[in-house]
């Protein structure tokens, strides 16, 4: 497995898009800290961008990376090696350059700027730790999708809408039968639909490690007596991880039965 | 050598092998025949667990295909249509297969063989079909593994590498080693196999020489033979 995530890594290393995703956060970083001059700001701005942004490019790129290697693959099948290995070596591939590109585009403008001698080290480690883990997570959900359709145009398809179901439509839904129901107590109903998809998480986990919990009266109490601790972290943690597992076993499972 | 059992493959609604068997023994060369869409790729897909069967057993010099894929070390494959990422060189190609299937010293008179010397520094996207095709050949000779399959071996091939070609499976033969060949160019099939499997919608129409496939068709030459087959059964 090891040699073919090398393959896959470098293979991404060399491809212009890495470059171009890196040069974006980089620009990003150095644009935000210049304007805002103020870490902490700087990074609710970017926690706003990261949450929205990381899992579309992952979700993008990782559809377009496991058709364009298609080719590579078929080769791979029939050298002795595991399914498993070369399907799990390609998703590491993706999903560590993305990674990558998203912590040393972010990292250098921000360590530059100062950010060992600020208390907002906490706060951008964590924004970078649940940027990580939305890339693998989407970067999974994305060759789920490639891996169960044939036809590009729709593997692109199921991605896009994928994106746009967590990232928007699902809040939306949440938000609506919030209101609906306002008349029942929703805090654990609340907690748990924030809990079942990732990037609400990662955007509740982000903000209430920022401290503008009080922004969201009663509900941000509640949050905030969950994810504010440490039990809460652990669990939103544990929370994500499954949210990378599950995906990356059904990878696996897919590959052995699929025929090429 | 290879011995398949009750062999089936449905992709979708199209049956395409149904309980095909098939025992290959060691030493020799075998040509699998059949019309288009007749199995031949989806056969041989399946001897190397890249396409899954939905039933039936396969197994490789004694080891099922199902355990593992250690099986594969034993087996050079050419793949029909020689698809290589585009965006690698032809050395680099060859450097990433020895590094992930153990190191071997045959490239280099491989390479030599085909003329490939001025290719190597180029990348996969930008070479001809034939080239291609004969960078495909150095990947699959270049490790000496007991059983050699060749899916449509000639394609895209000019006359001198095509002899070329044709001196490299008789020295492989001549090392005992066991060479299955698909192809739809007779003259080529006829000169190189010693003995035919021919598929007809899934199944194994015929199994023996060529001279036994003249004598059953009563026709005087291979071609005719083959094609009084097909006019036959699908007049």
């Amino acid at each position: 497995m090891l040699k073919i995530l090398k393959y896959s890594f470098y293979d991404l290393m060399r491809s212009r898009w890495s470059y171009v995703y890196f040069a974006f956060y980089l620009l990003l970083g150095v644009v935000l800290l210049f304007l805002n001059n103020d870490l902490s700001k700087a990074v609710i701005t970017l926690m706003n961008v990261i949450i929205v942004l990381v899992p579309l490019i992952g979700t993008i790129f990782g559809v377009m990376y496991y058709y364009n290697s298609k080719e590579f693959t078929e080769l791979l099948l029939a050298q002795p090696l595991k399914r498993s290995s070369i399907f799990l070596g390609q998703y590491l591939g993706v999903a560590i350059s993305l990674s990558m590109s998203l912590i040393l585009g972010l990292g250098i403008p921000f360590i530059f700027y100062g950010l060992f001698k600020s208390s907002a080290i906490w706060d951008f480690s964590l924004l970078l730790i649940t940027g990580t883990f939305l890339t693998f997570i989407f970067t999974a959900l994305a060759f789920n999708i490639a891996l169960s359709n044939e036809n590009k145009i729709k593997g692109f398809g199921y991605a896009i809408l994928l994106w746009l179901f967590l990232a928007i439509i699902y809040d939306g839904v949440f938000l609506m039968s919030l209101i609906m129901f306002e008349d029942y107590p929703l805090d654990k109903l609340s907690l748990i639909g924030t809990m079942l998809n990732p990037i609400d998480l990662s955007r509740t986990l982000i903000l209430l490690k920022l401290d503008i919990s009080a922004l969201l009266g009663y509900t941000g109490a509640i949050f905030k007596q969950f994810f504010g601790t440490n039990f809460g972290l652990i669990v939103s943690i544990s929370m994500l991880s499954v949210w990378v597992v599950m995906p990356v076993l059904r990878i696996i499972f897919k590959a052995k039965k699929k025929d090429f | 050598m290879v011995s398949i059992q009750n062999l089936h493959k449905k992709f979708g609604k199209n049956q395409v092998l149904s309980g095909l068997n098939l025992e290959i023994k060691e030493g020799g060369i075998f040509a699998v025949l059949g019309p288009n869409g007749s199995g031949k790729t989806t056969l041989i897909k399946c001897l190397l667990g890249m396409v899954i069967p939905n039933k039936g057993k396969i197994s490789v010099l004694g080891v099922n295909v199902k355990n593992g894929s250690d099986y594969r070390n034993k087996i050079d494959y050419l793949p029909q249509i020689a698809n290589f990422p585009s965006n690698l060189k032809v050395k680099e190609l060859i450097k990433m297969i020895k590094d992930l299937r153990g190191n071997t010293t045959l490239d280099q008179d491989l390479i030599n063989l085909f003329k490939l010397e001025p290719f190597l520094d180029k990348k996969l996207g930008n070479l001809s079909g034939g080239t291609k095709q004969k960078v495909n050949l150095v990947l699959t000779f270049m490790f000496d593994s007991p059983l050699i399959i060749l899916d449509e071996p000639t394609s895209g091939l000019d006359p001198i590498s095509l002899i070329r070609l044709k001196n490299l499976i008789q020295n492989e033969k001549a090392k005992g080693k066991t060479i299955l060949i698909t192809s739809h160019i007779m003259s080529f099939v006829e000169e190189v196999s010693d003995e035919i499997v021919f598929l007809l919608e899934g199944e194994i129409y015929f199994k023996g020489s060529i001279s036994e496939l003249k004598t059953k068709t009563n026709q005087p030459d291979f071609e005719h033979a083959i094609a009084s087959i097909l006019t036959d059964n699908h007049a």
